[in-house]
């Protein structure tokens, strides 16, 4: 009935679809794109380690690789939880910096 | 200086054998000679859609296989000069493909003086489309106004960034082109469709063209005629800028707004 279309407000599907695309696709090139598959791996190891020192959740620790220009930055965040041996507060305490390419 | 083009979408049914076919002609027409591979192995289709299926004796594979002498596999258009296709073959996978072969191909048909490599990509971003767009030094990226296409094309400019001679090489990257085909402005207008800004935003790579829905394009292959050969309807009008804008022509973009119609067509429409 294109006669009685002419006066329904549709909602408009388009702008709908460009707001998922754009979520999806800036997702999937922060991830895919820019970042190595070992990344998920590594976060379990550096855990490993630091919970054999510390009381600390996968939460805790996050692993970025940051894209700028020619150069990467692997960006390592590890959060000390609170009242544990380094006083109170959670913050952050190792901000390592490793490759180049 | 020859060039390779990969003409690629990462989702199946966009167009990209059509386009390849529509291309390839256009360019040829404008006097440059031109190959159009087909890299579908095991689903091809590119012959079909250029109306030389009957005349395919030797195949991609047969040449990569050193079954076949490449003189012997290329197949000559009748209707235009200096067009060329290489065939895929339909009986075997896209495991057959291999780098190796592919750039003895690609670097034999430069050897014979083909201006234009035109790699008409298989769906997917396996084998076969990773073997498509290695070689290349352009790509058309052809999508449709939808979010299953758009969300694919913007893989594979991942890949065509990543996976090819050139990125490996670290060179100049591949000249990414967007194709955007079976537009349509009137459901555009209505919000029903993704517009051409819209995709322009999400993908980030320049316009090559817009290629209207169109009853031509199945008519086209109906006769396995490409429909740029026929200059009345809007799709050959579309894909003819394509090519100029391609050549480094500077065309104005047409079809992308609704053309105009009147009180009754509107309203009976």
């Amino acid at each position: 009935m294109k006669f009685l279309d002419y006066f329904r407000r549709t909602p408009k599907t388009a702008s709908v679809a460009k707001d998922r695309l754009s979520i999806i696709v800036a997702r999937e090139r922060s991830g895919t794109r820019s970042a190595p598959d070992y990344l998920p791996q590594l976060q379990q190891e550096l855990l490993a380690v630091i919970a054999r020192y510390e009381k600390i959740d996968l939460q805790h620790v996050s692993v970025n690789v940051d894209r700028s220009g020619g150069c990467e930055v692997l960006e390592l965040n590890i959060v000390l939880p609170d009242g544990q041996t380094l006083g109170t507060g959670a913050r952050p305490t190792g901000r390592g910096v490793v490759a180049a390419s | 200086m020859s060039k390779v083009v990969v003409i690629t979408s990462g989702k199946g049914g966009v167009g990209k054998t059509t386009s390849s076919a529509n291309i390839a002609t256009g360019i040829a027409s404008l006097g440059h000679k031109v190959c159009a591979i087909d890299f579908d192995v095991g689903l091809r289709n590119l012959d079909l859609v250029m109306g030389c299926e009957r005349r395919v004796v030797y195949d991609f594979v047969n040449v990569i296989k050193n079954e076949a002498k490449l003189h012997q596999a290329v197949i000559r258009d009748k209707r235009v000069d200096g067009l060329y296709v290489l065939p895929a073959s339909q009986t075997r996978d896209k495991e057959a493909l291999d780098a190796e072969g592919v750039g003895r191909v690609i670097e034999e048909l430069k050897q014979m003086g083909f201006d234009y490599i035109i790699c008409d990509s298989p769906a997917g971003i396996e084998k076969g489309a990773q073997m498509a767009m290695y070689y290349a030094d352009e790509a058309i990226v052809v999508t449709n106004p939808e979010v299953s296409s758009v969300r694919d094309s913007d893989r594979v400019l991942g890949l065509l960034a990543a996976k090819t001679s050139r990125a490996e090489a670290g060179g100049s990257p591949i000249r990414t082109h967007l194709l955007l085909t079976r537009y349509s402005p009137t459901q555009v207008k209505r919000g029903e469709m993704l517009s051409v800004g819209d995709v322009l935003e999400l993908l980030g790579i320049p316009l090559l063209g817009v290629i209207p829905e169109s009853k031509a394009v199945l008519q086209s292959s109906n006769k396995g005629t490409p429909a740029i050969l026929d200059e009345t309807t809007d799709v050959a009008q579309a894909y003819l800028d394509v090519v100029y804008r391609f050549l480094g022509e500077d065309r104005q973009h047409r079809f992308i707004n609704e053309e105009k119609r009147g009180f009754l067509g509107r309203l009976f429409g």
